[in-house]
């Protein structure tokens, strides 16, 4: 099956470059791993309908890219496309504390999906920890939800989040219906937790707070690694690309969060222009300084990679403590003597950890992208 | 100024760090210099199967000597080089092949090696995830596995030379008694015309599945793929890792050669383990064997003051300790503990 314009990745980036490339285009593929469009933010109730015209294969994994392009998927076989658009999103960042592995402490976007796919919380006491605006996107979900929100620990100082908010009027109107959605929930800035045991959270500062759960996420981590195997370059950890949205290899495009996490407003516009680009409209420019006010205004303050101590899980996977990894000087290093990120996650959780800890960056993406059943590596046939 | 060590060492896989190892323990004083991480190379990138071959008799006597040598150093090895001595499955798929199996078994057991002929029965009750219809197999109880990486990294411990990470251009510029050429498959770079050929092999690795497999098991037909000359090959060799993930192997080709085996490779994993098909398979990869024509290594002097140790092909994790044993007598000057003339350099010239 062939299509001029493929989409990967059916959250607001990818819905916004369906609709554009849809305009022009009678031949689009929007692929998505998920049983609805929406992505992240909109979970099963995608504010951008799928387009007319545009094909939407949910519920399939892409597990490889080809040059040329061809993409493998789980369900379906391979697909092939003229241009491509990457939409991937990003996943959350974790950070290691004594307790982070333990039962009852989850990702906060994470606690968030398991509440939309039926894990009940009603009556739960729930601590958001972490940084950025999707503590209080998930807090504000939980409560929602029923859960008792018992605070929100946000590791920026206030200093540094007010100036960021006057700066981006458009955003306040968000913010404040967030806030007014979580009246009563204190919010401490420039607060982490420290520690977690039975159900007891420790906070810098020395606060206890006694929890159901425990909901962490300290920022987003893009999801480079289909650019990564297409060998478009990255820069900084993020996807390179031009105004047009296209990365370093002719025909591949990348929108979203791959390219600089933004956020909902960032994701459609670069949509936007990523669909328009790839089927050969006029595109409007980006207006840029968003992305690095954002990381700017949550910059992770530097004590919380001091949290861990050495018997601190760091790799989940292959149980490597983070006292294990101290002799070694770089990840591949460290991966080759303790097994540190060999294991089903490949280093998309722990990678992230030791690029924060120890400076380290991962090393280059194998195929499959995700784990796949063996038999379908064996499967280069379109089944529609 | 450091005087210049006695023997200057090219390569930090496990074949240079085990020749670290011995010519240390010989008395010799080493450097070891290598272009990346010691034991990133080949030896990053293999099984680490511990394994006894007889294609031919020079093959029989390093494997059996290295896989001995492994044995005696297997307590000193650190918890984390997860030496295991699992035997291996030789797998008969017809009658044939069981024939061979029984070759195989007399051929082992003059060389004094321990091994047990499996019926078809007894061939599941050792591996109950094979596929039915296989006639039986070999267990040859001596043959182990280790983790290489962190081998290499604990025979360069041992030996305390100081390693240097530099890409070296010219063995001859290097200030030393003696210098050795390890760098595997990347040798003609740095002797060019060696007669010496990357070999590609693909490996996949699995999620945790314990008990799957409990021995590294080979199908009776891989001495024809690793040591046929044929362009494309592949073989059934799986491999439980002590976590219960599963190492799906072979393939082999030249480097000309650009078709992908992975997927030929798993079919004839799955024509014998058919289970294999539904386990998830989290990363698939591909390393270098260096390949001599006749599959065996060149172990010894080149010219003057500088000596190889390269050409292990889909062995060297096994006879990288036989290897140093072998080499360090020959640049000491004292006589080796097996014959070391069927591995000279020289052997192709002419
Ligand atoms: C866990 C989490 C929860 C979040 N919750 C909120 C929130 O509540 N409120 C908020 O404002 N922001 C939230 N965000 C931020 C939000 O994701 C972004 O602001 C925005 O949605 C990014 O849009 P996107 O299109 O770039 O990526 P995404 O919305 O992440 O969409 C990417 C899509 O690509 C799919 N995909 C990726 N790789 C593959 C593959 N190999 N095969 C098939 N499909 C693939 C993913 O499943 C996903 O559906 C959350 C982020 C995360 C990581
Ligand atoms: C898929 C596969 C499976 C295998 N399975 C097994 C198995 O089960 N059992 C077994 O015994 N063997 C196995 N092998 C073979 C085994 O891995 C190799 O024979 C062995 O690792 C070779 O070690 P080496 O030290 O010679 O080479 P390498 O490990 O490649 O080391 C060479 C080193 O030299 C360095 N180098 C190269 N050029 C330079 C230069 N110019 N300057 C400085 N440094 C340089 C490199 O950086 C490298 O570290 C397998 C191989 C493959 C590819």
């Amino acid at each position: 099956m062939k299509f001029d314009v493929v989409i990967l990745g059916a959250g607001p980036a990818g819905l916004a470059a369906a609709r554009a490339a849809g305009r022009r285009s009678a031949s689009v593929a929007l692929v998505d791993d998920n049983v609805t469009a929406g992505g992240q933010i909109w979970r099963g109730a995608p504010r951008i309908a799928v387009p007319a015209g545009v094909r939407f294969f949910p519920q399939t994994r892409v597990f490889d890219l080809r040059p040329g392009f061809t993409l493998l998927t789980e369900s379906h076989g391979a697909m092939e496309a003229s241009r491509l658009i990457l939409a991937t999103g990003a996943r959350e960042l974790f950070l290691p504390f004594p307790g982070w592995t333990a039962p009852g402490v989850f990702g906060a976007g994470g606690l968030q999906a398991l509440v939309k796919s039926g894990l009940p919380v009603a009556g739960k006491r729930v601590m958001v920890a972490g940084s950025g605006p999707l503590l209080l996107a998930v807090a504000a979900a939980l409560r929602t939800a029923g859960a008792r929100v018992v605070g929100i620990a946000e590791q920026a100082p206030l200093g540094r989040i007010v100036p960021f908010l006057a700066k981006y009027p458009a955003k306040l109107p968000q913010a404040f219906a967030l806030r007014a959605r979580l009246v009563g929930v204190p919010y401490w800035t420039g607060t982490w937790p420290v520690r977690f045991a039975e159900g007891m959270v420790t906070l810098s500062g020395g606060r206890t707070v006694s929890v159901d759960y425990l909901a962490c996420g300290f920022g987003l981590v893009p999801n480079t690694e289909a650019a990564q195997l297409l060998g478009c370059r990255l820069d900084d950890g993020f996807v390179a690309v031009d105004s047009r949205q296209e990365t370093s290899v002719a025909g591949v495009y990348c929108a979203g969060e791959p390219t600089g996490i933004g956020g909902l407003d960032k994701a459609l516009e670069d949509g936007e222009r990523a669909g328009a680009a790839a089927t050969g409209q006029a595109v409007n420019p980006s207006r840029g300084a968003f992305v690095r006010d954002l990381a700017a205004a949550f910059h992770l303050d530097p004590r919380l990679f001091d949290l861990a101590e050495p018997s601190t899980v760091v790799c989940r996977c292959e149980d490597v403590s983070c006292a294990a990894l101290r002799p070694y000087r770089e990840w591949r290093e460290a991966k080759l003597m303790t097994r540190c990120g060999m294991g089903p996650c490949q280093g998309r959780i722990c990678g992230p950890i030791t690029n924060c800890l120890l400076g380290w960056s991962a090393e280059s993406v194998r195929r499959p992208l995700v784990p796949v059943a063996a038999e379908i590596l064996l499967k280069d046939v379109f089944e529609p | 100024m450091t005087p210049s060590p006695d023997v200057m060492i090219v390569g930090a896989g496990i074949v240079g760090a085990a020749c670290a190892y011995e010519l240390a323990r010989a008395g010799a004083r080493v450097e070891v210099i290598d272009s990346g991480l010691p034991g990133g190379g080949a030896t990053a990138a293999g099984m680490g199967h511990l394994v006894v071959l007889d294609d031919n008799e020079a093959e029989l006597t390093l494997t059996k000597y290295s896989v001995g040598l492994w044995h005696s150093l297997a307590k000193e090895l650190p918890a984390a080089a997860e030496f295991w001595g699992c035997g291996t499955v030789w797998v008969a798929a017809d009658e044939v092949e069981m024939a061979g199996a029984r070759a195989k078994l007399s051929v082992y057991r003059q060389h004094g090696l321990a091994a047990e002929l499996l019926d078809e029965r007894q061939l599941y009750e050792a591996e109950p995830n094979l596929r039915a219809g296989l006639a039986g197999g070999l267990l040859v109880n001596g043959d182990a596995m280790v983790y290489a990486p962190v081998a290499t990294r604990f025979l360069l411990e041992q030996s305390k030379a100081k390693v240097t990470r530099a890409a070296v251009t010219s063995l001859d510029d290097l200030k030393a008694g003696a210098v050795v050429c390890a760098t595997g498959a990347m040798a003609p770079a740095l002797v060019p015309g060696l007669r010496v050929r990357p070999r590609k092999g693909y490996l996949a690795i699995t999620d945790r599945y314990p008990g799957f497999a409990r021995h590294p098991l080979v199908e009776l037909g891989y001495l024809q793929s690793a040591h046929g000359d044929s362009n494309e090959s592949v073989a059934f060799n799986v491999q439980p890792r002590p976590t219960g993930q599963l190492l799906i192997g072979s393939s082999r080709q030249y480097e000309d050669a650009t078709a992908s085996l992975l997927e030929p490779m798993l079919e004839r994993a799955f024509a014998y383990m058919p289970g294999l098909r539904a386990c998830s398979v989290i990363r698939t990869w591909t390393g270098f064997r260096a390949s001599t024509p006749d599959k065996l290594p060149m172990i010894g002097r080149l010219r003057d003051r500088v000596y190889l140790a390269t050409g292990h092909e889909g062995l060297g994790v096994t006879t990288s300790l036989g290897t140093a044993k072998i080499l360090a007598a020959l640049i000491l000057g004292y006589a080796p503990p097996i014959p070391a003339w069927p591995y000279r350099v020289e052997r192709f010239d002419g």
